[in-house]
């Protein structure tokens, strides 16, 4: 126990707290800091305007370093690549719809694409465009199917005629489209040939009239375009039939009527001529009009 | 006179400027609490029909914020020590802000003491056209006959009250009406200038511009009557804690005001001497177990009184409640025989209606319907203030029908004197011979 020196004034008790009331009332001070804490234009501008600015002004001097710029590119495109090349988003082969195998070939050749590669790196409009190009295709579907499959589906255009030119035998659909160029006559034998000036634009008025031909189609060679304006139809045994510019399906049904009542055509005829389609005009062969002259001449005893 | 008005003049331009702005506190300065309420004016004061009014004119405002404290440096709702009223305003002031959250810069007062004295003052001039004009008015307002109300004084209230056109007395509205003298009826309230200029000094210390004053005895007036009080006439009591205020209603209009310098915080007084007790105790138990009318039950309902001497005997004192009852009753019944001899001394009795309205924290004493009406007469009753929108449950008390009051008071004051046209003869002549001089040496 520590000895208490009696002479020295020892304090009694420690002194109890004193318990101030504080001042209920706020400063003055205080007072003003809470009006213009209050005061609405303050407030937000203490509340958005500030951090705003802060956040601003840092982001600001970070990003104008020229390393920091690199950094947030290269790390954009680091995240764009990891998500890019992630395997649900990779495509593993191409599929060809609705294309012949030569067709399709050609599409190969023309979309050189090395699988496996990201869908994000397939521009399917631009491929499109490509393919659109061919002459075979009419219409180019592409999508990516799931499982990674670039789904290319092709609508090829169907030969209805051929045309024949300069670089000789081409094969076009019912707008007159090219499809290909043929090589033989005889791989198409039930397509009808065209040939003359300007015949490929005209290949749809070409096909109404093949599609009219009826009984005479067996014997039909080609339609030929005459001065980009009129069509001759060729059969064969050298005859032709002259159609006119306009309304050509009446008169060929004409002929063709006249063919089935008369056998018009059964006659050594070398040509139908009916571009003044109120006359048709008949025009004999050399030989048949030898044999007619002497016909009427043995009938009218020599004078004509 | 016209000086006298400036004053009045720039605080309706402020609470103009403060309902444009859409937010006025109003402060009621009393000798027990300050309250402060924070209103927002939506303005949208008239909706559909008109006839009907809109809820009694409380719909163009809501309370916001609301905030009450003890009241410091003030007595007899005067300001006695300018520091300690400074920060209990702006105690209050702060805590109702915080609460609306929004900063207030208007204010509109309300205080109770300053003396105020009424007078009727009445004037007659002939009417200039055929018809009673806009002018017309103002000249019969500049022409009452105003009182020698003494050094020192200044109007707070200057309510015409009655207009009276050749012989027909009782128009409120003259404007457009065909007569050849009109004579007008004015109530005219003054108080103490220097008891004014104090709390105006202390709200221009708390950085807020006064924009009204108003006597607490017609504020509380306004909440605690209702319409038909106030249209037959009626009287309200307002027992505050320092003063206690009359206020008359006749016809809507505030025809007499007065205050007796005696109120809640005497009686607590009388409690606390006479018990030997501290003045909180005593506030406590007055208000816990007060009342005015004793019954045989009290004698044996004992309050402890308790205290913090030290000394066993002191501490453990009780009292009846008989005994309470029996410090309370004089003093009430003493503010009530003052109350009353200020009715009489206004004609009270002469008025058609009788009725009587206790408001105010004082009017809470258990019994005291009771008493009022032995004193004051038959028709008694006591008054809550009226219901506005957004006012706290715990600001509806009666002793809340001043700040209620000076609500409705900022949102439609009465037409005052210094609302009506100043009268031609007496805008300043000076800057019209200064222009005319000014036309005549440059041209």
């Amino acid at each position: 126990m520590q000895q208490v020196d009696p002479y020295v004034a020892q304090p009694l008790a420690v002194e109890p707290p004193q318990i101030r009331r504080s001042d209920p009332a706020p400063s003055r001070l205080t007072y003003r800091l809470e009006r213009l804490r209050l005061t609405p234009l303050f407030s937000f501008s203490l509340r958005v305007l500030l951090p705003v600015t802060i956040v601003g002004v840092f982001a600001g001097a970070w990003y104008a370093k020229e390393d920091n710029r690199q950094w947030v590119s290269d790390q954009f495109a680091a995240v764009t690549d990891a998500v890019q090349s992630r395997p649900e988003f990779q495509v593993h082969m191409m599929a060809i719809d609705g294309a012949s195998p030569e067709l399709a070939q050609e599409i190969r050749v023309l979309l050189p694409v090395d699988f496996p590669l990201s869908s994000f790196d397939l521009d399917l409009d631009e491929m499109r465009d490509k393919l659109r190009v061919l002459d075979p295709v009419q219409q180019a579907t592409l999508r990516v199917r799931s499982g990674g499959v670039l789904q290319i589906e092709i609508e090829e255009r169907v030969p209805a005629m051929l045309v024949r030119n300069q670089d000789g035998l081409t094969l076009v659909d019912d707008s007159g489209a090219i499809v290909r160029p043929a090589g033989q006559r005889s791989d198409y034998p039930d397509l009808p040939v065209v040939a003359g000036e300007a015949a490929q634009e005209a290949t749809p008025e070409a096909l109404t009239l093949f599609n009219v031909m009826g009984p005479l189609a067996p014997r039909l060679r080609g339609f030929e375009r005459r001065g980009g304006r009129r069509w001759d139809v060729v059969l064969d045994k050298g005859q032709r039939i002259m159609l006119p510019e306009d309304n050509p399906v009446q008169a060929l049904e004409r002929v063709i009527s006249m063919d089935q009542v008369k056998d018009l055509l059964g006659y050594d005829l070398a040509v139908v001529d009916l571009r003044l389609p109120e006359r048709a005009t008949l025009r004999l062969n050399d030989v048949a009009a030898e044999t007619y002259w002497e016909t009427i001449k043995a009938k009218t005893g020599g004078a004509p | 006179m016209i000086e006298l008005y400036d004053s009045q003049r720039a605080m309706r331009n402020m609470r103009r400027a403060a309902m444009q702005r859409g937010v006025v506190a109003i402060l009621d300065v009393g000798s027990t609490k300050v309250a402060c309420l924070v209103l927002r004016f939506d303005g949208n004061d008239n909706f559909g029909d008109e006839s009907i009014g809109s809820l009694a004119g409380q719909s163009g405002f809501r309370v916001i914020g609301a905030a009450t404290t003890r009241s410091r440096g003030m007595r007899f709702g005067e300001v006695t020590s300018m520091g300690e009223t400074e920060r209990a305003i702006r105690t209050a002031v702060q805590a109702a802000q915080k609460m609306a959250g929004i900063r207030v810069d208007h204010v509109i007062a309300a205080f109770s003491g300053a003396g105020p004295r009424s007078y009727g003052v009445a004037g007659k001039v002939d009417v200039a056209g055929m018809n009673v004009e806009e002018q017309d008015v103002a000249r019969v307002l500049s022409a009452c006959e105003v009182p020698d109300f003494g050094h020192g004084r200044e109007v707070l209230h200057a309510q015409p009250v009655n207009f009276a056109l050749d012989h027909r007395s009782g128009l409120s509205d003259p404007r457009g009406q065909i007569g050849h003298e009109l004579a007008c009826d004015m109530h005219m309230l003054t108080v103490d200038a220097q008891a004014v200029q104090n709390l105006a000094y202390c709200i221009k210390r708390c950085d807020l511009e006064l924009a009204g004053l108003a006597s607490s005895a017609y504020v509380s007036g306004v909440a605690a009557l209702v319409e038909d009080e106030q249209e037959l006439g009626a009287a309200c009591i307002d027992l505050g804690g320092g003063s206690t205020g009359v206020s008359i209603f006749m016809k809507k209009h505030m025809i007499f005001a007065d205050t007796v310098r005696m109120g809640g915080d005497l009686i607590t007084k009388d409690i606390s001497m006479g018990l030997q007790i501290p003045s909180n105790m005593a506030e406590r138990i007055k208000t816990r177990f007060g009342g005015v009318v004793a019954t045989g039950m009290d004698d044996r309902d004992m309050i402890d009184i308790g205290g913090e001497t030290g000394d066993w005997e002191h501490d453990r004192r009780e009292v009846s409640r008989a005994e309470l009852i029996g410090i309370i009753r004089p003093r009430v019944e003493e503010i009530l025989e003052e109350v009353k001899a200020v009715l009489d001394g206004a004609g009270f009795e002469h008025l058609p209606s009788q009725q009587i309205v206790l408001t105010g924290g004082g009017s809470q004493i258990l019994g005291l319907d009771g008493l009022a009406s032995r004193i004051l007469g038959q028709h008694v009753r006591l008054g809550r203030p009226l219901r506005v929108q957004g006012l706290p449950q715990a600001a509806t008390g009666p002793s809340f029908a001043t700040a209620v009051g000076l609500s409705l008071f900022a949102a439609h004051p009465q037409d005052e004197w210094w609302d009506f046209q100043i009268p031609v003869d007496r805008l300043p002549s000076r800057s019209l011979r200064r222009a005319f001089k000014w036309f005549r040496e440059n041209w």
